[in-house]
């Protein structure tokens, strides 16, 4: 069972619901932080990280002796990272997909194999949950990669949640595809809506059925649950705005912690997600 | 002319409803949103668009069956995993390589250029504005935050204008590196949490790494007002000047909810009063004002 958290507008609560939950359900639950741009779920499960993975991916390294500058490599290159100037192949390390276009079309064999980092994925336990999170290295562009990598940790026999990014894009989708279940996190505000209906349309192209936590329930408008009614997404948990929670978050204290009734809550949430992932 | 790009790390701190309170006193200025991934700045400018563009991004691979052989060469370059074993290309999982379609011996691989978004010119009560939308699951997010920030700059440049105001994108990969290359600084808007300092100096990295000046204003600071200091130290210790600190305040909902920002929701309330101060603050830093002039618009004038 594999349960992507996600959210569309950042700040919503993603993190302290995949972190409430992955606490509530205890042994054996496995939380993955997908966020590697600014990945938070460490800082409330406070794992002692025990295996640091440096996560590199390939790119072009050009051997100048074996190089007859034929430009092949240059044109097949949709992302620019190569260039033949002056009779020479440059690099462009940062443009590179790793689409390996270049290896096949050089004749020489003059491309060996380089590597970028981008960034590590650290693992380790936090009380009885196996965690592990991505953390894209500082100047790095592209997540998915990174993220795809924290993914393959998951094992399909136990409870995976994974904490998503924000948006609705390429990293998004590298950490809802495949999921079972999408549990999308939103606040009942403008922003809040028009954002949630972008990560909704996100979910709907994967195909993977979804449900909505309502997070400070109690502020802004009545748009986020109408647009659930219309849309037929089962609203699973709403948390109201609470001043101690809010306090509790800022010093990296989960709501189960301050509030041990919500340990309850956030398991039936999890019964109820169980019930719609396999129907 | 200057550009401030208002970024944050982590998600809802309060970019945009900050961005449009400052729009509101910036004077003869243009406005760009580049979180071209889940827009928000237009839900309080009602933008009325004046012109409306394709973005045309990268190209995906489409197998014509009629030509396909299913020799699976593609099978076996391409490194997504986007090419099923009945050679139909997921347009999800496509990183638009094109190296099949290159590759392909019966050349049966088409390469169409894809409309990925559009973006906008459009007309708000306080001046011109550059937006977009970005199509959903898409890619080129960066190409898209890079082209609203030029179009900007080159309405600015037509209007004379001194100010770009630009409302970032979360997180520090693609789209954020596209928002921030060139800025005259950067306002790194932080709430008073574990993770809103973690993410603040990730965010801060990013911008010694690319040699942009950061100023720091810390958003609900009362919610953890021991957090709020050791944030301001550590911004100072990085040499980023901490341009103020607003408070929690549920008007800032109210105002949204309204489709307005907080200066015109309220103007004469005391969060409106400090954000007005903050915005000060930002003309006066040194990264923002290298002359220290006090009123930047009687010189250009």
């Amino acid at each position: 069972m594999i349960i992507s958290v996600a959210s569309g507008k950042g700040g919503t609560g993603k993190t302290t619901v995949a972190t409430n939950m992955a606490s509530a359900l205890g042994k054996g639950v496995r939380l993955l932080d997908c966020d590697v741009e600014a990945p938070n779920a460490h800082l409330f499960l406070n794992p002692e990280i025990k295996q640091i993975e440096e996560v590199t991916t390939f790119i072009p390294e050009i051997d100048d002796e074996l190089c007859t500058a034929c430009k092949k490599c240059a044109e097949i290159c949709r992302f620019r990272a190569l260039a033949v100037v002056g009779g020479k192949v440059l690099v462009f390390p940062e443009l590179c997909h790793s689409c390996y276009g270049c290896v096949e079309v050089c004749e020489e064999g003059a491309i060996k194999d380089g590597k970028r980092e981008l960034g590590t994925v650290e693992s380790g336990a936090a009380g009885d949950i196996l965690f592990s999170h991505g953390r894209l290295r500082v100047g790095e562009a592209m997540s998915p990669p990174l993220i795809k990598k924290v993914r393959s940790i998951s094992r399909n026999n136990s409870i995976t949640i994974i904490d998503a990014p924000p948006g609705t894009s390429c990293p998004v989708i590298a950490a809802i595809k495949g999921a079972d279940f999408v549990l999308m996190v939103t606040e009942p505000t403008p922003f809040g809506l028009h954002d949630l209906k972008l990560g909704i349309e996100a979910v709907k192209t994967l195909g993977i059925p979804c449900g909505l936590v309502i997070n400070r329930s109690d502020i802004g408008d009545e748009g986020v649950r109408e647009y659930a009614a219309e849309e037929n997404i089962p609203v699973l948990l709403e948390i109201p705005f609470d001043r101690n929670i809010a306090e509790a978050y800022s010093i990296g204290k989960l709501i189960i912690e301050v509030q041990p009734e919500w340990a309850g809550k956030f398991r039936d949430l999890y019964n109820r997600i169980e019930k719609l992932a396999h129907c | 002319m200057r550009e401030l790009v208002i970024i944050s790390g982590k998600g809802g701190t309060g970019k945009t409803c900050l961005t449009a309170a400052f729009a509101s006193l910036a004077e003869n200025s243009v406005l760009c949103d580049a979180d071209v991934d889940a827009a928000n700045l237009h839900l309080l400018m009602n933008p009325k668009i004046k012109k409306r563009t394709d973005f045309m991004g990268g190209s995906i691979a489409e197998i014509r069956t009629a030509d396909c052989t299913e020799c699976g060469r593609c099978l076996e370059l391409c490194k997504f995993e986007a090419i099923s074993e009945e050679f139909v290309v997921d347009a999800i999982s496509c990183e638009g390589c094109g190296v099949c379609v290159d590759l392909c011996p019966e050349q049966a691989i088409d390469f169409p250029v894809q409309k990925c978004g559009e973006w906008f010119i459009s007309d708000t009560r306080y001046g011109e504005m550059i937006h977009a939308r970005l199509g959903i699951a898409e890619e080129n997010s960066g190409k898209l935050v890079s082209l609203v920030r030029q179009q900007a700059k080159m309405l600015a440049e037509e209007k004379g204008s001194e100010l770009i105001l630009t409302d970032g994108p979360p997180g520090i990969g693609c789209p954020v590196i596209a928002a921030i290359g060139g800025a005259t600084a950067l306002l790194i808007v932080v709430e008073p949490t574990v993770s809103g300092i973690h993410d603040m100096l990730r965010v801060a990295d990013l911008a010694v790494h690319f040699k942009i000046p950061g100023l720091v204003c810390v958003n609900k600071y009362d919610l953890n007002t021991d957090m709020t200091s050791k944030i301001e130290a550590v911004a100072e210790e990085r040499n980023m000047k901490v341009v103020g600190r607003v408070p929690f305040d549920s008007l800032f909902t109210k105002a949204m909810v309204e489709g307005k920002n907080i200066l015109e929701y309220r103007q004469n309330s005391e969060v409106a009063a400090t954000v007005r101060k903050v915005w000060d603050e930002i003309l006066q830093s040194p990264s923002m004002n290298l002359m220290g002039l006090k009123d930047f618009s009687a010189v250009i004038k």
